[in-house]
């Protein structure tokens, strides 16, 4: 059997450090295959199963109790079981996108690392206003700002005045007022309008809406966020892109591709099970990666990802929405090639796993013995 | 503000003076010119006033407090004592009144005469009576965790023992008697309400593990203690059936059946029954056995089938349920209303405590009888006292139940001076008056003696705690509980096994079982566990819908294809009934055979 790159390289860097002779070495390579054969699975076994019942088991503990961080400064993020289940049912977006932003050498200062963090923060023109109001008759909103913040992110309203594109809206400044005319006579419309423009981005990155700074176990200044935008982070000076993580894995399939995915989808799998203090081994959360990667697209587990994908009719038609999978079989004339357990077992034949995976046929009665 | 008034739940008018309508009807009701049994409340929160004065309301009494004062004085105290006023009088004279549950929000009650101030209402009679009839049954609840008392006073509730005398002529369905009830020896007052009436038995209990056997709750029981008979119980069963007439002049026949109708049982089914068709009364049945022969006439005549020979009719004998056993104890034969022959059959099985009956102490101490021990090796005292039940210390510590621990050495203590103990909750016997009764009858005061192996015959290390407890046996015996199965009936539909024991069914072998044997790989295990409605279908070859076999010619055919190959396949009966139902639901499910 041959050893995967990984332990061939260690043994040999072990033999190479302690100085060990050949007779040796060849005694340390045979325990090493031995060992390796015997925690490889043998062929035709439903490692799938065995996936399936090492996963849920965790997670019908975590029902019944889910540890909270309770009155911990930072971002409150989603764990325990919905947070797994965001993960294998592979949601769009996830409850509390988060980043965790590295930077890069030359920035590790506090005062530099506060600038890139303010960088990042979004502010909408909401945060920088302290009223609003609308005059019906000139078909205006007058917003008045707030100087002290103007001040502080270093913006002057005139430029305020260009960042806000809106149709049908000329925005100009008078002091510390911003003046909007509708040059559309629509007076419904002009509430619609404030609520937009007060919607509107300035500055940071946009979706993120907080942002923490704080020291890592290293000592090396590392900002965390609520809401999560990798792209635009990327482009930002100082940030270390190689390290800079997110746990939207739709974002990271999107920014760095399918390969990455699957590790994020491995990483924030094993992290909400560890934080619950139950432990899986990492090959069940890979192995389950894998099968949601393969395509080349992520696919969740369940009705409309791998289980609704299933080959074979009878399979689908047990699962979930019988009628739904038989009547588009019947439509299309599928064929069920009964290749998979479920069908088998429903059938009650020998599944073609395990102890079922090989048949022996004799021939009785042919020509020739 | 307008307050609205109900009376019985019922919408009747609206009042402006909420208060003073319920003070003058409270008023008349104390002075008896109304009914006593009228119950009324005011909520504020919602302004309503409810007048209650239907029946199957729960009402208890109170002492009526009027300006800080107990209208229960001294004096009545005594003259009650004394039998020359009776509890009617107390009711008459505006001592005592009946609240139901409305008026009792109203109400500011006090527990005892001395905490009765200006604000307060009403008096307790007693402080125990805030907890209900079984509640207050437990000894010492005061000393218990709260949810112990209460799981106890469930389990009173399931205790076999003496609810009625009258048994031996009625015929309950279901019956259950203790052959041996003894009144509690730590009782509380509800005891002496429900004197007549004793759930339990008084029993030596040594709180000691017994080689693992009462591990987990379980306990261990002397076999002598049995055998003179503790937690005997006789169960009694009464099977009924009618002799009906039907339509058509037709009517059952009473009798041992013919051979040849349907259903017929065989000739050894019947060997019980005396001439008549009717079981003697003292014979030994067990199950499945006919207590009363009967015939009846086929449900469906079919047209122009009007002889009503022997072939139209069919068995319908009443027999003993699956699963029990017993001896005929009694057969009453008399008429229903609408005047058709009724037929009561009633068994009777003894039941002597085996492994696996439940049993608990009113502290809502449960347990399963898991070795039952003969005395020679049960553990002794100096004295020669052997327990009769070993109880698993490793039970006391988590559920807190000391008022447990108290009444073991309050039986001790009783069971030596010959004397009951009170126990009621807040009034009960005090703790070093039994102590300080142990000290002087030359016993320790904690209850723990040093006990002797009765395998080794040497003393124990530890000194044990040892007593006597009031235990009872509940109504969850294994004798009605035990079910096996090898093979048996299937169901109709499906052909698979039936469920329940009652119809003789299997164990389900579940979706997530299933998927276990998947995960060993055990693929012929599974066949085999999924093979119980294993069926051959012929199948035609070339249009791959189910073919028909003829049985006469032995011969099978497709009545679509005539001419076409049938293959036999071997699959599930669940299967063919899926294909049936696409049919129906017109999806053609065609199967494509192949030889291996």
């Amino acid at each position: 059997m041959e050893l995967p790159l990984k332990i061939v390289k260690e043994v040999e860097e072990y033999i190479k450090n302690n100085k060990i002779d050949k007779k040796r070495a060849e005694k340390i390579w045979e325990r090493v295959r031995e060992a390796y054969s015997n925690a490889v699975y043998d062929p035709e076994e439903p490692i799938g199963v065995v996936t399936a019942q090492s996963l849920s088991e965790p997670a019908t503990q975590m029902t019944m109790r889910t540890y909270h961080f309770a009155g911990t400064a930072g971002i409150q993020v989603t764990l325990g079981l919905p947070r797994l289940i965001e993960i294998f049912d592979a949601k769009k977006e996830p409850e509390t996108p988060s980043m965790t932003i590295y930077l890069k050498k030359d920035y590790q200062t506090k005062e530099k690392a506060m600038r890139i963090a303010e960088d990042i923060k979004e502010i909408k023109l909401k945060d920088l206003v302290i009223s609003t109001t609308i005059d019906l008759i000139n078909m205006t909103i007058t917003c008045k700002l707030d100087m002290n913040k103007l001040r502080r992110y270093n913006i002057k309203p005139e430029e305020l005045a260009k960042k806000i594109k809106l149709k049908n809206l000329e925005i100009t400044t008078k002091e510390d007022r911003l003046i909007a005319v509708s040059t559309k006579e629509d007076v419904i419309n002009l509430h619609k309008l404030k609520f937009r423009m007060l919607e509107s981005h300035i500055k940071g990155v946009k979706g993120v809406t907080h942002v923490i700074l704080s020291k890592n176990e290293k000592g090396e200044w590392v900002i965390t966020t609520l809401g999560s935008n990798l792209k635009k982070v990327f482009d930002i000076e100082g940030v270390d892109a190689t390290r800079t993580y997110t746990n939207n894995i739709f974002e990271v399939y999107e920014v760095l591709g399918i390969e990455a995915a699957r590790n994020v989808i491995i990483r924030e799998a094993m992290k909400t099970i560890e934080e619950q203090g139950l432990g899986v081994d990492v090959r069940y959360v890979s192995l389950l990666a894998d099968l949601m990667t393969v395509t080349g697209k992520i696919r969740g587990i369940g009705r409309y990802g791998i289980a609704g994908n299933k080959d074979s009719v009878l399979a689908r038609a047990a699962f979930e929405e019988t009628k739904k999978h038989i009547i588009n079989a019947s439509v299309k004339g599928a064929k069920d090639p009964l290749k998979g357990p479920i069908e088998n077992i429903i059938l009650n034949q020998v599944i073609p796993l395990g102890t079922g995976a090989f048949k022996l046929v004799g021939r009785i009665g042919k020509k020739g013995k | 503000m307008r307050c609205d008034v109900y009376i019985n739940g019922m919408y009747v008018g609206v009042t402006d003076k909420p208060e003073e309508l319920v003070a003058e009807i409270r008023r008349r009701r104390r002075y008896n010119m109304i009914p006593s049994e009228v119950n009324i409340a005011y909520f504020k929160e919602f302004n309503e006033i409810r007048i209650n004065t239907d029946a199957g309301r729960a009402r208890r009494p109170l002492i009526i407090v009027e300006n800080g004062k107990p209208r229960l004085t001294e004096e009545m105290i005594r003259n009650l004592k004394e039998g020359k006023i009776t509890w009617d009088y107390l009711l008459k004279h505006n001592v005592i009144e009946y609240l139901d549950a409305e008026e009792e929000e109203n109400a500011y009650i006090a527990l005892s005469p001395e905490e009765v101030t200006k604000e307060h209402t009403h008096l307790e009679l007693n402080p125990m009576s805030i907890l209900g009839i079984s509640a207050s049954i437990t000894p010492y609840p005061e000393y218990n965790r709260g949810d112990r008392v209460n799981y106890g006073a469930k389990m009173v509730g399931q205790a076999i023992g003496a609810p009625v005398f009258n048994f031996l002529i009625r015929t309950d369905t279901k019956f259950n008697i203790l052959a041996y009830p003894q009144l509690p020896l730590i009782y509380t007052k509800t005891d002496n309400v429900l004197k007549n009436h004793p759930y339990g038995q008084n029993i030596v209990v040594a709180v000691m593990p017994y080689e693992g056997y009462n591990m987990n709750d379980a306990v261990v029981i002397n076999k002598a203690s049995i055998e003179r008979g503790l937690f005997r119980s006789f169960y009694f069963r009464t099977y009924e059936t009618v002799r009906k007439r039907y339509w058509g002049g037709q009517e059952d026949i009473i009798g041992i059946p013919e051979p040849g109708i349907q259903g017929y049982r065989g000739e050894q089914a019947y060997i019980h029954l005396d001439e008549d068709g009717i079981v003697n009364p003292e014979t030994d049945v067990g199950s499945d056995t006919v207590l009363i022969g009967k015939t009846s006439p086929l449900r469906f005549l079919s047209a122009g089938d009007f002889t009503a020979d022997i072939e139209n009719k069919r068995e319908s004998s009443l027999c003993v349920k699956y699963g029990e056993k017993g001896i005929v104890d009694k057969v009453i034969i008399t008429e229903t209303p609408d005047g058709e022959m009724l037929f009561k059959v009633r068994v009777r099985d003894e039941r002597n405590c085996e492994v696996g009956d439940k049993f608990a102490t009113r502290h809502g101490q449960k347990g399963i009888a898991a070795l039952i021990v003969p005395q020679e090796d049960m553990p002794f005292t100096k004295d020669g006292i052997v327990p009769d039940i070993v109880f698993n210390p490793h039970g006391i510590p988590s559920r807190m139940t000391v008022g447990q621990l108290l009444e073991i050495i309050a039986g001790k203590y009783g069971a030596l001076v010959g004397k009951r103990i009170d126990a009621s909750a807040f009034s009960g016997t005090k703790e070093e008056v039994i102590r300080n009764g142990l000290i002087e009858l030359g016993f320790r005061d904690d209850g723990r003696e040093v006990l002797y192996d009765g395998k080794t015959g040497k003393a124990y290390e530890a000194t044990i705690f040892i007593g006597v407890n009031y235990y009872m046996k509940l109504d969850h015996m294994v004798a009605d509980k035990i079910h096996v199965r090898s093979k048996g009936p299937v169901t109709l539909l499906t052909h698979q096994p039936t469920e329940g024991r009652s119809k003789r069914g299997g164990l389900r072998m579940g979706e997530m079982e299933q998927q276990c044997l998947v995960g060993h790989g055990a693929a012929l295990t599974l066949r085999e566990r999924f093979s119980s409605d294993d069926t051959t279908i012929p199948v035609c070859s070339n249009c791959g819908l189910i073919a028909i076999h003829d049985n006469i010619n032995n011969k099978s055919y497709c009545p679509v294809c005539k001419d076409s190959k049938i293959v036999k396949i071997r699959t599930s009966y669940a299967f063919k009934l899926i294909l049936d139902e696409l049919k129906s639901s017109i999806v053609y499910p065609k199967l494509v055979v192949k030889e291996l």
